[in-house]
């Protein structure tokens, strides 16, 4: 999985650049979040632009990053859901969950 | 009386999560190619994508080791507005009605791809046959 990484202020931004969050790959994700955390990273955005295909999986790797940032009161949010993919999180109430925003800019001025 | 078009589509692939997105993306050339469909193309596409995928992995993590077949079988198949999708796999099987829906205030990382798939398509079986088991969903297209 290709994933950039960028740091803003305290707070890092990672990009998936995948069209597709599957089983194939959410293993990737998952793991890459953990290890920033483990790093000591706490507040994270993820920013989903890229990505206009997600399973359960993919919603799981990155439910999986929310727990973990929790767990070290750190701070997880999502941005730049393409609508497909933003109704998979309807679907599964996850939007209930997770904070979302329109933008990467927006997530790191309001979160 | 017009005779009713028929696709039907077989492909035997790898049992690998690298194939998820061929099958997947075949999938939404399938429903945006449909002949007299009247609903949403993209949303049509992108949810006969999502259930392949989830149908391929569940197929996938079923098939332990020991038996796990070198490929798997994918079938869809359309006559008129019913679509069938059948995903064959080569494991133990599991019972379908078991499976609850998810408990939406737990957040568990596992658990909602046979919800997804319930709450896409029409209806959803899983039976055991001289092929080894199958997902057979089925969809009324509007």
């Amino acid at each position: 999985m290709q994933i950039l990484t960028d740091q803003h202020e305290g707070k890092t931004v990672l990009r998936l650049k995948e069209e597709r969050l599957d089983a194939h790959n959410s293993g990737d994700l998952r793991d890459a979040i953990l290890k920033l955390l483990e790093a000591g990273t706490s507040h994270l955005v993820i920013d989903l632009t890229d990505v206009r295909f997600i399973d359960s999986s993919g919603l799981g790797a990155l439910l999986s990053g929310y727990k973990n940032a929790s767990l070290r009161s750190g701070t997880f949010v999502l941005a730049g859901l393409q609508p497909r993919v933003q109704s998979m999180f309807e679907l599964t109430r996850l939007h209930r969950v997770f904070d979302i925003y329109p933008n990467v800019e927006d997530a790191l001025s309001k979160a | 009386m017009s005779a009713q078009s028929v696709i039907q589509l077989e492909i035997v692939v790898p049992n690998e999560t690298r194939y998820l997105s061929l099958i997947g993306n075949l999938a939404e050339v399938v429903a945006k190619t449909l002949e007299n469909y009247t609903g949403d193309r993209e949303a049509l596409a992108y949810h006969l994508n999502l259930v392949l995928t989830e149908a391929m992995a569940n197929a996938i993590e079923h098939s332990p080791p020991s038996n796990n077949g070198p490929m798997m079988r994918v079938c869809i198949y359309i006559e008129g507005k019913d679509l069938h999708i059948l995903v064959y796999d080569q494991g133990r099987g599991f019972d379908l009605e078991s499976i609850p829906a998810p408990d939406f205030e737990a957040l568990n990382e596992r658990g909602r791809g046979i919800f997804l798939i319930r709450s896409l398509m029409d209806d959803v079986s899983y039976r055991k046959t001289e092929c080894g088991n199958v997902l057979e969903m089925h969809k009324k297209l509007g």
